[in-house]
């Protein structure tokens, strides 16, 4: 099915089970530990050995020497696999570095070796015991000192020049010109990366922790050099995913180049002080941002500059996104530079680009409409644009912004806010309230499902989606049951097995839309199928609580299948409704922050988001999304951070008790409002993604707040306590 | 891990000999911190002394006045008791500030004062540091110092003490009852328990081959109004930025230490003699050798201003 004119009514719109609060399907699985995790499986052909990865203990060099002999005689021991003796290896187009390294070192704790051993501690054990020394090599390390060599990029990181920048910028009668920085930041999943990997003869076959299942099976066969069709991917149920488990990692290599090693399955958890140099991490970022406007508040002159750095081969932050599209002015600048560091890889987090980017850019504007003497809601309002800014012909496909932001000042109360910052105060605590613009793009993915009618009427759904604790499988169970005219009791969803049809995968929040419109094709199919084995006209049927209506004839919808269980596969492709409108996702986040005015200890006290992203599926997961979202990003605003040791090249606090995310002492109630939307020229579902737009924005609107709580304006982030407890106003 | 034997040992003297016989040996309690660091291999002890059967496990009543807290109660246990909340008021505050409750059900008062530093690059064996390896230098001086120490530091170690109960004990004056291998006991006063690091940071406090805690002892209650306040970068859960206990009487005269600046708990008996001049003249006294890296001098600022809300709140 190709969806390439906008949907008209369908029987998603009947919203019977579709926008309904249906508690997640797998919720008592995950709730009861029944929801087997990748390292938990017990459907595994022999008793598995475990693996124990050894990560480079240098940023940049060459591997001098490797003893492993006392190793290998250790107790347990089944193998060592080291770039010295394993299989020649091919690497992923996803990655940047090779997932095994050696001779060669390309950045700290890069996996150089697997040990596998009968138990976990004697693998463990024994690779403590390999001795590897090194011959280091000189490394780039500061994304500060590398910037002046930062590079332009091609294609869609490429400069957009729109107006004359310069000239209206120089001319605008009020500027800003701001430089601000995000740091580099992990995904901090809950579920490490793990696999569990087996060869029958040449096939190999793993349970993995992945949310691109097809994209998984392709890098792994590539990189190990052998047929996709060979390889067997599953990842049922996800702790946890972020950007960080898009790509193939070291865990699935190792664990199959393990097992091929000693002839059994074997088992690997990546230890947790190992995964925040081993593998992706959101870069840090460098944003110049200026902005011109007219005296009464009109932007004329947008630009923003983003520095990020990668390992030669990378990609940049694209921190840029979002200000080609959030607000109008006729004179725009957008750039990104990549510069080359030895850093671990930098990859994919949880709204790459906007994240960074509205944590950046929705400071700046705040700045600006304090320079305007304005309210920073009404400037917003007053800068809104309905079309791309760049391409004025191109309108968007829905665009509430400005509901979001107004809805959001009532119910927030947002008339309180003194606008002169450091005003407001508790006994010790200094109050302030902030705003920000959340907006992320929406994106389509063609996405494939198969759905089975059986006998007894109920449906099951196969497809490789993945479910990373978002809700797939309850949406999905929606959209079919919504689709048969079935209670959701009645369908059964089975996801993230590379032998189900190819989805669109959990990402850049494209999943949720995509794959149920991959569901509702099959569906469509399976209907026409139905109608057909009933004798009915399959342009005249509806299906009706567990039934098959055509004019006065009906049927149970399980008579279909009586003679036999009913079998439609469907693809959903995408037309160029992207191209002509563009489709994106809007909301506004508000928080109100206190400052204790001795210690500068910051808490976040209330936080609401509106958000408009189309049809909601199921506000309940919904909701659950936006509100893990804010979490996060009052995790970026106030405390994440990986420190960068710049002589030695890695993140230092590389563990949960150095990495510090948010704990539930800091995070206030939350309240989310979803807007009443359904955009028709998305998808048939009508629906967009709502994972990414609940973090954009959320760290400006905290910082915001903590400006107008305090008066000091902080431009790095996350905004810690060093940064302005010396600026703090005087304590009595 | 390294592999280890195990044994429980049945008095404390035993446990005493048992360690002090054997080079490799440690004791363990709790576990909460020496379990970890044993399967990072930042400690690889050949052989375990559990202590948990030594009966050390009560808070009695001293014939001075005041308590004598056995080396096994449990952090949780410690914090809860009702003598100590009337009574030792900034003991529980500090106890409760630190790890989580499943930690504190588990970590023992002993155990509390033997943790070891939270200091990442004593944390990462690839990474020089002269506490865990002595002689190979420090990583950490020149790199990520922000959570590191300022004031009783060294240039072989920057690194802090990361216990909350102990600079509670630090201002209550407590003592450390110890027994040796040959069964002598003795009492050492908290503040001169840990070390400082000078150029042997490897050595942490003055317990002998084999000593073993058996017991903190606690004076009769000092009265006055009890503080502790831990600063850091998130609500709970974390180490200190800067950490301030106080006892501070109506008059304002009264005591402080501070956790999350130094190598042990950071008490300055002359700047005890300023707190009723204020909070910067406290911090400027206690403060006055503090040598911080440019990331982490904000904690003497943070230090003055934290004592300056706790004189604030007596006071009000």
């Amino acid at each position: 099915m190709k969806f390439d004119t906008p949907a008209g009514t369908n029987p998603i719109d009947a919203m019977k089970v579709i926008g309904q609060a249906v508690d997640r399907v797998d919720g008592k699985l995950k709730t009861t530990g029944q929801a087997p995790y990748a390292y938990e499986h017990g459907e595994v052909p022999a008793k598995p050995a475990y693996g124990y990865v050894i990560g480079a203990g240098i940023a940049k060099g060459r591997i001098a020497s490797f003893h492993a002999e006392e190793a290998r005689r250790m107790p347990g021991v089944l193998a060592i696999v080291s770039a010295e003796n394993a299989q020649p290896l091919g690497k992923g187009n996803m990655n940047t570095a090779k997932l095994l390294g050696g001779p060669n070192v390309d950045h700290y704790h890069q996996a150089l070796a697997v040990v596998v051993a009968e138990s976990f501690e004697q693998a463990r054990s024994a690779a403590n015991a390999v001795r590897i020394t090194y011959d280091r090599a000189q490394g780039r390390f500061d994304l500060a000192k590398a910037k002046p060599g930062a590079q332009p990029l091609t294609g869609n990181d490429a400069d957009t020049h729109t107006g004359d920048f310069a000239g209206a910028f120089a001319a605008a009668p009020v500027q800003l010109d701001q430089t601000y920085t995000t740091p580099d930041q992990n995904h901090a999943m809950m579920e490490p990366f793990a696999t569990i990997a087996w060869w029958e003869g040449d096939a190999l076959s793993v349970w993995t922790s992945n949310q691109m299942i097809a994209w998984n099976k392709r890098e792994l066969a590539t990189t190990l050099q052998m047929p996709p069709e060979k390889v067997h991917v599953r990842s049922p149920f996800i702790g946890g995913g972020f950007g960080g488990k898009l790509f193939l990692r070291a865990d699935a290599v190792m664990a199959a180049l393990g097992a091929k090693a000693c002839g059994r399955p074997v088992k690997i958890a990546m230890p947790r002080p190992l995964m925040l140099n081993n593998a992706t991490h959101r870069p840090a970022t460098i944003q110049r941002i200026r902005l011109g406007a007219t005296k009464d508040g009109k932007l004329t002159a947008i630009g923003h500059e983003s520095w990020s750095g990668d390992l030669p081969g990378g990609g940049p932050e694209s921190a840029t996104q979002q200000t080609k599209l959030l607000y109008a002015g006729a004179n725009r600048l957008t750039a990104l530079r990549l510069a080359e560091l030895d850093l671990p890889e930098a990859n994919a987090m949880r709204a790459p680009g906007e994240a960074p980017g509205l944590m950046a850019l929705e400071i700046a504007i705040d700045e600006m409409a304090e320079k305007l003497a304005m309210d920073p809601v009404k400037f917003r309002v007053l800068n809104d644009t309905q079309v791309d800014p760049e391409n004025p012909k191109r309108p968007f496909s829905q665009r509430n912004f400005v509901r979001c932001l107004e809805d959001g000042a009532a119910r927030f109360g947002w008339n309180r806010r003194n606008a002169k910052p450091a005003q407001v105060r508790e006994g010790r605590w200094l109050i302030g309230m902030g705003v920000a613009a959340a907006f992320r793009n929406n994106l389509n993915m063609t996405s494939a499902a198969r759905v089975r009618l059986a006998g007894d009427g109920t449906v099951t759904v196969e497809t490789d989606m993945t479910d990373i604790g978002t809700g797939s499988y309850t949406i999905i169970a929606q959209t079919a049951a919504e689709m048969m005219g079935l209670p959701v009791e009645k369908v059964r969803v089975k996801l993230g097995d590379s032998s189900f049809p190819v989805s669109a995968g959990s990402g850049g929040q494209w999943g949720a839309n995509s794959a149920t419109s991959g569901v509702y094709a099959a569906c469509a199919k399976l209907r026409d199928m139905a109608a057909q084995r009933l004798g009915m006209d399959p342009a005249a049927v509806q299906f009706v609580d567990g039934e098959v209506r055509a004019g006065n004839r009906s049927a149970a919808l399980a008579e279909a299948a009586k003679s036999g269980e009913l079998v439609a596969e469907e693809t959903m492709q995408w037309g160029d409704l992207g191209k002509k409108f563009q489709q994106s996702t809007f909301g506004a986040h508000f928080v109100e922050a206190a400052v204790d005015s001795y210690t500068g200890e910051t808490r976040v006290r209330r936080m609401l988001a509106v958000c408009a992203a189309g049809r909601i599926l199921n506000p309940k997961t919904a909701r659950s999304q936006v509100i893990g979202a804010m979490t996060m990003g009052v995790g970026g605003a106030l405390m994440e951070e990986l420190a960068v040791d710049k002589r030695f090249g890695f993140f230092v606090n590389h563990d949960l008790a150095g990495y510090e995310v948010p704990v539930h002492a800091d995070i206030p109630h939350q309240e989310v409002v979803f807007l009443d939307e359904a955009d028709d020229k998305v998808s048939p579902m009508k629906a967009k993604g709502v994972g990414e737009l609940g973090l954009c924005g959320v760290g400006a609107a905290v910082a915001n707040a903590v400006y107008n709580a305090t008066g000091v304006r902080v431009r790095d982030y996350p905004i810690t306590l060093d940064k302005y407890l010396a600026k703090l106003p005087a304590i009595a | 891990m390294k592999a280890f034997t195990y044994e429980r040992a049945k008095t404390p003297a035993a446990a005493a000999a048992a360690v002090a016989a054997n080079k490799g040996a440690k004791f363990i309690a709790g576990g909460t911190n020496l379990l970890d660091l044993m399967k990072l291999e930042i400690e690889t002890p050949t052989h375990l002394v559990d202590v948990q059967d030594l009966g050390l496990d009560r808070i009695e009543a001293t014939k001075e006045g005041g308590l004598r807290i056995g080396t096994l109660v449990s952090n949780t246990a410690l914090a809860a008791d009702s003598r100590v909340r009337k009574d030792y008021g900034v003991l529980t505050r500090a106890i409760v500030a630190g790890a989580s409750g499943q930690l504190r059900n588990k970590a023992t008062t002993g155990g509390n004062l033997l943790q070891r530093t939270r200091c990442p690059y004593f944390y990462d064996t690839n990474q020089a540091c002269n506490k865990r390896k002595p002689g190979s230098g420090c990583a950490a001086i020149g790199g990520f110092s922000r959570p590191l120490g300022v004031i009783g530091t060294s240039d072989a170690c920057i690194a802090t003490h990361p216990s909350d109960m102990a600079i509670a004990l630090r201002v209550l004056d407590a003592a450390v009852e110890t027994v040796d291998a040959s069964g002598k006991t003795r009492s050492v006063p908290i503040g001169e328990f840990h070390r400082l690091p000078g150029d042997t940071p490897h050595l942490e406090n003055v317990l002998q081959p084999g000593e073993l805690i058996t017991a903190v002892t606690l004076p009769k209650p000092l009265g006055g109004r009890h503080f502790y306040h831990k600063v850091r970068d998130r609500a709970s859960y974390a180490f200190a930025l800067v950490s301030v206990a106080a006892v501070l009487n109506e008059d304002g005269s009264g005591r402080v230490a501070f956790g999350g600046v130094a190598p042990k708990p950071w008490r300055v008996e002359a700047a005890d003699a300023q707190l009723r001049n204020g909070a910067a003249a406290t911090a400027k006294t206690a403060f006055a050798e503090a040598r911080p890296t440019h990331e982490n001098a904000f904690k003497v600022t943070l230090a003055e201003r934290t004592l300056a809300a706790l004189i604030a709140e007596n006071q009000a």
